[in-house]
């Protein structure tokens, strides 16, 4: 039975969700309008006042923000109450080295662990189990948003942070932990060293798990399922709108549920900027409706994805975005194609491998290279030069095929490529230009 | 009666090899043959140890992908026109050689020893023994 954490809210009628969205949106403008000259100034420039957003029909009307904006406005410049209101600042990795620091007030604190409870909930979570958070703590959103959601939602929380892998295991075996919250790519080296242990997914206590903050694929998400024994559901967020919660999957796991309540979800075309209908593919963009210190109208995520309103047999009424494509900060242009990394970890996974890869791009004589570091494993290792080639080869082909590039393969030695306790390396632009 | 080659996967890149007979060295593991095959970005360690369990545990604890690989071992004299003697047998009985790597040792006869990758080692080794040749097994091995 599907379990809800707020379920008049969760469930609430199309009709009723508008109406929830069409009053927080214009009192947020009128927030935003009176405390953060920064958006002030720009809605002036496009000669708007508060008055001519009335409801949620009118919001394409609002300037957009983007990164180079909080990076313009750095510290302060967007921030909507007085300092001594705020109790806390989270930050982004800077993995882009561009780093955004945001500010929340206590209410913000308690909206966004209510969006992260909304998702332990959904993921089976009750004030029976036994959560183990496994992100980061600290300026990293992720180990925070999750400790409180799983407090709101009463689960013993376990609160590990990330590292100190063996340590992990000890406490997820020890206390039979049946949640685990971390990062995609953790989860899977976490698997890798229970298998090394000789765990296998009958043996580990685990029922479910919750991992966001990167791309990952659902071949990955297979993966993970399998070696450790549950079902993994995919979570999202970004700093900038609160932290992970944003939107998060349900048993359905047919695409993720935005708290559309907190949030208001548009895609748009990243080239145009113009709204497109439901279905299309294009950039995610959100406006925040309730958070007080750093109040986001229309943030340009960059994030690629579709939106649906289909009906979800999960009961929620809250509209769903897909798997995000990968950030466009994360796609690479190679020799002019697109790529993700996404995909490349799909054709490694497809041909049996875990997705330990490194991706190095770099200019050499005007053109550019591919380099995907791979980690030798044992089921593909044999004593025969040629057979390992054969495999190089096949993984050569598959790139080729799903990305239309012809990229290099380098076999490296097992526990090479940096492993993300927060987050992995996943690309290496060695690029000048 | 094959013995046991130890291969191990090794970044072609500086002090990679290094690296590998460093873990043997801490475990007192003796080695009787090494031979390496390469490509650019990476080679294939092959080899013949005193212990090979004891070998493949340790190697695999250093996060080393090792596996452990079945080669036939013939002692040959140590003289001119030995080795061709010997794979004149190989040419008779149709035999292909995948690789082969070769050391001199013995305690009390020096010899030289042929170590042989073969597709199928327990059809080759039946064509040898039938020509009247001796493959040397693991406990062979440990006697040099």
């Amino acid at each position: 039975m599907e379990r809800y954490y707020q379920p008049e809210i969760e469930c609430a009628s199309p009709e009723k969700l508008k109406q929830i969205q069409n009053e927080k949106l214009v009192k947020q403008v009128r927030h935003v309008w009176d405390n953060v000259p920064y958006y002030r100034k720009k809605m002036e420039e496009k000669g708007l006042t508060p008055d001519d957003i009335q409801s949620t029909d009118d919001l394409y009307k609002l300037p957009f923000l983007s990164k180079a904006d909080l990076r313009d406005a750095y510290p302060y410049g967007l921030l909507g109450v007085p300092l001594k209101d705020c109790v806390r600042i989270q930050s982004t990795s800077g993995t882009t080295g561009k780093r955004v620091v945001a500010f929340y007030t206590q209410h913000d604190v308690d909206l966004w662990e209510e969006c992260c409870a909304r998702a332990i909930t959904a993921a089976g979570g009750t004030d029976e189990s036994v959560c183990q958070v496994s992100y980061g703590y600290g300026l990293f959103t992720g180990g925070p948003g999750l400790n409180g959601g799983s407090h709101k939602v009463g689960c013993l929380t376990i609160p590990t942070s990330s590292g100190n892998t063996d340590r992990q295991i000890m406490f997820i075996m020890d206390l039979s932990a049946t949640i685990l919250c971390c990062t995609p790519s953790y989860a899977a080296y976490l698997g890798e060293r229970f298998k090394e242990l000789g765990y296998g997914p009958d043996d580990i206590p685990l029922k479910a798990g919750i991992f966001g903050a990167e791309a990952w694929s659902e071949e990955m998400r297979h993966d993970i399922e399998k070696t450790l024994g549950i079902k993994a559901y995919d979570i999202y967020g970004l700093t900038e709108l609160s932290g992970p919660g944003v939107a998060f999957e349900c048993s359905a796991q047919q695409g993720m549920h935005i708290n559309e309540d907190h949030f208001i979800a548009e895609i748009i075309d990243p080239d145009t900027l113009e709204v497109l209908p439901e279905g299309s593919q294009g950039e995610l963009v959100f406006t925040s409706l309730d958070k007080e210190a750093f109040p986001l109208l229309r943030y340009r995520t960059r994030d690629i994805c579709t939106l649906t309103r289909e009906k979800c047999s999960c009961g929620r009424t809250h509209v769903r975005m897909g798997k995000p494509k990968g950030r466009s900060d994360d796609m690479l242009i190679i020799r002019g194609v697109n790529v993700f990394p996404s995909q490349i970890e799909t054709v490694l996974i497809n041909a049996g491998y875990a997705a330990n890869y490194q991706i190095i791009v770099d200019r050499i004589n005007n053109t550019d290279t591919l380099d995907v570091q791979v980690e030798m494993t044992p089921e593909m290792f044999t004593d025969n030069l040629g057979e390992i080639a054969d495999r190089q080869k096949e993984l050569v082909d598959g790139l080729r095929s799903m990305l239309g590039l012809k990229a290099k393969v380098t076999l490296v030695a097992p526990k090479t490529i940096t492993r993300s306790e927060g987050k992995a390396v996943r690309v290496i632009d060695k690029r000048k230009i | 009666m094959s013995i046991k080659q130890i291969s191990v996967f090794l970044e072609n890149k500086p002090s990679t090899l290094k690296q590998m007979t460093g873990v043997l060295a801490a475990h007192g593991i003796d080695m009787r043959a090494l031979s390496l095959a390469e490509t650019k970005d990476f080679g294939i360690a092959r080899v013949i140890v005193d212990d090979v369990y004891e070998a493949v545990n340790v190697l695999k604890e250093a996060d080393f992908v090792a596996n452990l690989t079945s080669v036939l071992a013939i002692a040959i004299p140590d003289v001119p026109g030995g080795l061709d003697k010997l794979l004149e047998v190989f040419a008779e009985t149709n035999l292909n050689i995948e690789y082969m790597y070769a050391f001199i040792g013995g305690k009390e006869e020096k010899k030289a020893y042929m170590i042989f990758r073969v597709r199928d080692h327990r059809a080759a080794e039946a064509k040898l023994v039938s020509k009247g040749l001796k493959v040397l097994s693991q406990e062979d091995m440990q006697e040099i």
